[in-house]
């Protein structure tokens, strides 16, 4: 009885009975219903609702898809063909599975950047921010693994190049990387493992999304102004003034994303995806999925050994560099409400700040450009640019402008800035 | 700065070897196709003449393993005469009760039946190469349908000084020039069976239209359902921003 506080009091007596042994409307209620949403949080903060929505869209479609898959490298391909052509609606289950994963990514890199952009990782959202980039590395897991499962040419060279990385690190690396793949080079046991933690990974994001989500409501919402709600005439309750908001965005987001899967539905992806896996013949070039090229193009931008001064000896060779770099730069997202510590929270208050994270945003799509290029010529010198302000941006530039930053002077309250209630 | 230096030098060196790829093949030129765009459908008149192009010519040696010969009454075709398609083949089936294989005229619930039992006596009837199967073929090259009708029609003598390989075509649009497929099309090839003029613009169009077909049979289910969902999708989005302009007038 205690776990809510006081049970509200129902009129309709079903419900009575049941919220009073478990209090499941009065939680709704509290969390849902009249929950305090800063009342000037812009459309930038449906994304989050938006993810959450396309996460349960991946696991209906994953669901289905998988009750007409065979994992076995002979067979999985012509079995997601088979889905394609004679299943009820199977084109329109495996398009939306296939674009939802690109949309799922929109969603979150959005979600992302509006929490870098109006710092949402800082006190006391750091918990919350963490739990948000462990989100962020089961879904680059998942979605590697999913892209492997039709055992096209994308998906045998992409796991090939991938898992190779892991060779990269000292004594250990060429050993994991046999027990990566359950054997001596992409084979049946590698597609049976992806498949079953493609299948588990999901339910996983599941779960943290509910830490997440937790956190959140403990914390309550952050805004554009970032200071924290102080009076009630700060804040409306969530139902249904956020929820409607919330619903005008993902409504406009499934229209443009329902537009591409049935108009576009292979403008996300590659012809190779559509091609038998054969390990004897390697494609032209391989690129991942658009989601990852950034941080491939890190893992690329590296191309010289570090040597021991006046010596041949390799301390750090530039595969590994790149390995390291590549994860690093979603770790390193993790300590970011200590790397970033000045005491203003939105990028609104903060005139070098704000242009840095713009110019971050930037780097993120000269990073994808790089990645989808040949690593040669310019497109290498662009990833190797940008993978340099990736890190300096939150390595140096953030630190320093911590202590030195000028902010502009951040409003009294929510109600009292000017660009709070204007009309809409 | 050294190192910048030697980044840069790494960087021109990579670039100075990339002539390597100088002979890669011409950007195909795009055609217009009746299918494409949002309101696209397929000429089912040019899917039967591609099919029959597909059954005179490219069945002698290209598998479409993932198609069965009832989905050709997509193509307009009705149950009796697909059943009749169907039975001109003979399909390896058993064993039967005694343990032997047989084969048996094909049934439309069959898929097409394969030019060779498996790849390696597809590769030892060409040369060593591997005609690909052409199910998903159109999907499964970068420039799709202009790809498939410029390399039908991109066959030229070979440039003088050109060092062909022997048992290789030259091809200008086929990457490095050199294919394995000896010209598979000519002018007047397939007598069309409504009278169509068989040039060979004309055949390779049909058979592309065919292919595009094949690796995208529910295409006009796809984008007749999308239409109606968009209408519903946009209607939608009207309703809830009205909605929202509604309930939220009397918080601002």
């Amino acid at each position: 009885m205690a776990h809510f506080g006081e049970n509200k009091n129902f009129s309709n007596p079903v419900v009575n009975w049941i919220d009073n042994r478990l209090p499941i409307f009065t939680m709704l209620i509290k969390e849902y219903g009249v929950f305090p949403m800063p009342r000037n949080v812009n459309y930038m903060w449906s994304f989050g609702g938006i993810a959450m929505t396309m996460l349960g869209i991946m696991i209906l479609t994953g669901i289905m898809m998988a009750m007409n898959y065979t994992p076995h490298t002979t067979l999985a391909f012509d079995s997601v063909e088979r889905t394609m052509r004679d299943v009820n609606f199977g084109w329109l289950l495996r398009y939306i599975h296939m674009n939802g994963a690109s949309f799922f990514f929109i969603a979150v890199y959005i979600h992302i950047a509006r929490g870098l952009f109006y710092g949402s990782y800082k006190k006391p959202r750091e918990l919350l921010w963490m739990f948000g980039v462990v989100i962020l590395l089961l879904m680059m897991a998942t979605a590697f693994m999913g892209y492997a499962l039709p055992w096209s040419q994308m998906s045998g060279w992409g796991v090939t190049v991938i898992t190779s990385m892991f060779s990269a690190i000292p004594l250990v690396g060429d050993g994991l990387v046999t027990w990566l793949w359950g054997g001596f080079s992409v084979d049946n046991p590698t597609l049976n493992r992806f498949y079953a933690l493609h299948f588990l990974l999901p339910f996983v994001i599941l779960g943290v999304v509910f830490i997440h989500v937790w956190a959140l409501h403990v914390t309550g919402s952050n805004n554009p102004t970032g200071v924290e709600p102080k009076t009630p005439a700060d804040t409306v309750p969530f139902a249904p003034y956020v929820s409607t908001k919330d619903s005008v965005a993902l409504v406009f987001f499934l229209t443009i994303f329902l537009g591409v899967v049935f108009f576009y539905p292979l403008a996300l992806t590659e012809v190779d995806h559509f091609r038998k896996f054969d390990p004897m013949q390697t494609p032209a070039h391989i690129v991942p999925e658009w989601y990852f090229l950034p941080f491939y193009a890190i893992l690329r931008a590296f191309t010289m050994d570090i040597t021991i001064p006046f010596t041949t000896v390799v301390l750090l060779p530039a595969k590994l560099q790149g390995v390291l770099a590549m994860f690093g730069s979603i770790i390193l997202l993790v300590f970011l409400p200590w790397l970033d510590r000045n005491p203003v929270k939105s990028g609104r208050f903060r005139p070098v700040f704000k242009w840095c994270i713009w110019l971050l945003f930037v780097d993120f799509f000269v990073l994808m450009y790089s990645g989808a290029k040949p690593p040669e010529g310019l497109p290498l010198i662009m990833g190797q640019l940008g993978t340099l302000y990736y890190f300096v941006l939150f390595l140096v530039i953030l630190p320093v402008l911590s202590f030195k930053e000028k902010n502009l002077p951040v409003p009294a309250s929510i109600s009292a800035d000017p660009g709070c209630c204007k009309k809409h | 700065m050294k190192k910048t230096l030697s980044m840069l030098a790494v960087a021109a060196v990579i670039s100075a070897a990339t002539p390597a790829f100088a002979s890669e093949a011409e950007v195909p030129p795009h055609q217009k196709w009746p299918h494409q765009g949002v309101f696209g459908t397929y000429d089912k008149a040019a899917l039967q003449r591609g099919f029959q192009v597909y059954k005179e010519v490219c069945a002698a040696c290209h598998s479409m393993k993932l198609l069965s010969y009832r989905d050709l009454t997509q193509l307009g075709y009705t149950p009796e005469q697909v059943k009749t398609v169907a039975a001109e083949y003979q399909i390896p089936d058993g064993p039967n009760d005694e343990g032997e294989m047989f084969e048996r005229p094909g049934r439309p619930a069959d898929r097409f039946h394969s030019p060779f039992p498996n790849d390696k006596a597809a590769r030892a009837a060409n040369g060593g190469a591997l005609p690909p199967d052409m199910s998903l073929l159109s999907k499964a090259r970068e420039h799709g349908d202009d790809y498939i009708y410029s390399i039908l029609t991109g066959y030229e003598e070979k440039p003088a000084g050109f060092d062909l390989m022997p048992g290789l075509n030259y091809n200008k649009y086929f990457a490095g020039h050199q294919i394995a497929m000896a010209k598979p099309l000519n002018e007047g090839q397939v007598t069309y069976t409504d009278g169509t003029a068989n040039t060979l613009e004309q055949q390779a169009r049909d058979v592309t239209q065919f292919l595009a077909w094949a690796s995208e049979p529910h295409m006009e289910q796809r984008k007749g359902m999308g239409l109606k969902v968009m209408i519903f999708m946009l209607a939608f989005c009207g309703i809830m921003v009205a909605a929202k302009r509604k309930l939220w007038a009397d918080i601002h």
